[in-house]
């Protein structure tokens, strides 16, 4: 891959990190009790790193005339390649746990994937990265299994959850013209090949959890293309307040 | 700058660099330190991220540069190496013995082994040494501990995962 579609990438990915990073963020002191507290906010810890490794890499790609700061902090909504999946909101506890267990199984193939390329810097991010995602997987499909086989209610939120957020699961493996690059590079799976992943974990796991998959539904779309839900604007106003009203302040 | 400054001398000014987060131990004891390069134009350190999103990061990379600085090395460059990745394996036992007198139960056995995988570790008390012991929370003070409670002293206390 050329250095601009590689920084294009990396923007993708960072952003899945940084959207998601911020989603349990939001968590910190409104956790259902405090160590389930300070895990949420540590695994988001995780991502923020994540993201901020892959945006200086991205930033370097572009040739330097934006910074990461300037990634994460001075792009709009339509500038954001984030899947819509990462943006919705902390709902509930069943909506966080549904979100994050799918996505660390996308990360967790992504990584998989990026480990193996010739590029020093991305596969040592993901290598990095994968040790992570590998505890983060274990700590959501844990909570996937709790509240799924735990009580009446517990299992009512978390259906709920699943069949709310299912269809944006459709995006985790679409292909637009840079996913084929990326593909072609050996960078990325190919989109069956995630699409067969993360239906095989998922329908594994929500067996076990006494959890129904949702039967084929409507899949939305757009992110790619920097559209979103309604709820990316909402983040990033309180994620990019400091930098839209102190403009390169420093810390 | 003073072409006489060998490797050895910068790895002795790193050791005195002490961990924020765990100052008992140092950052070269850590591992975090993969390599230094000294040459005309000044010295770089490789330094290693114990964890993606570690918040200690920029406070280490300023301890170096000033613990340099302060022994005539002011040209230093600081680059992260991600690969390969930090592993608690590479704590010799010395450093292991100087977390445990400290109260944190260092990270036992091997990052690679199926039981360290599924948190099935056999935690023992850093104060009793009693094996009886049980996991409270995957994650502590940090991101790098989980907190455990010891079952005959009582004693909560950190353990530091394998990874």
């Amino acid at each position: 891959m050329d250095s601009l579609n590689l920084s294009k990438f990396c923007i993708r990915l960072g952003d899945h990190c940084l959207i998601m990073a911020h989603r349990q963020s939001e968590l910190c002191s409104n956790g259902p009790f405090l160590e389930e507290d300070i895990a949420q906010i540590n695994l988001g810890l995780d991502l923020l790193g994540q993201a901020e490794a892959l945006l200086i890499y991205a930033a370097k790609l572009e040739g330097g005339s934006r910074s990461a700061d300037d990634l994460a902090f001075r792009r709009s909504e339509r500038q954001f390649h984030n899947f819509m999946l990462t943006e919705q909101p902390n709902t509930d506890f069943a909506f966080v746990i549904v979100r994050q267990y799918i996505m660390s199984l996308y990360l967790l193939k992504t990584y998989q994937v990026l480990s193996k390329v010739e590029d020093e810097t991305l596969s040592g991010i993901a290598l990095k990265a994968l040790k992570e995602l590998t505890y983060h997987e274990r700590h959501f499909s844990m909570w996937i299994n709790r509240l799924g086989d735990g009580t009446a209610e517990s299992k009512l939120r978390i259906q709920t959850a699943v069949d709310e957020l299912w269809m944006f699961v459709g995006e985790l493996y679409e292909e637009d013209a840079l996913d084929l690059t990326a593909q072609k590079a050996l960078y990325a799976p190919k989109g069956e090949e995630m699409k067969a992943f993360l239906m095989e974990q998922i329908t594994a796991k929500f067996t076990e959890a006494t959890l129904s998959v949702p039967e084929s539904v409507y899949m939305t779309t757009g992110s790619k293309q920097g559209i979103h839900t309604e709820y990316l604007g909402f983040l990033l106003t309180e994620m990019q307040y400091l930098q839209r009203a102190y403009p390169d302040a420093k810390w | 700058m003073k072409t006489s400054i060998s490797k050895a001398f910068v790895y002795q000014l790193l050791a005195k660099v002490p961990d924020p987060e765990i100052p008992v131990v140092n950052i070269v004891e850590m591992g975090m330190i993969r390599d230094v390069l000294v040459n005309s134009d000044g010295v770089e350190v490789f330094l290693c991220p114990t964890y993606s999103g570690c918040p200690a990061m920029d406070m280490i990379e300023t301890m170096v540069k000033e613990m340099l600085a302060d022994n005539g090395i002011v040209t230093c460059k600081i680059t992260l190496v991600y690969k390969p990745a930090w592993t608690t394996d590479w704590m010799n036992a010395e450093t292991k013995e100087k977390l445990r007198a400290f109260g944190i139960a260092p990270p036992n056995g091997k990052a690679s082994s199926k039981k360290s995988m599924l948190n099935k570790e056999l935690v023992a008390c850093p104060q009793c040494r009693s094996e009886n012991t049980e996991i409270k929370s995957m994650f502590g003070s940090t991101a790098c501990k989980s907190l455990y409670t010891c079952l005959d002293c009582l004693e909560p206390f950190d353990y530091f995962k394998c990874i």
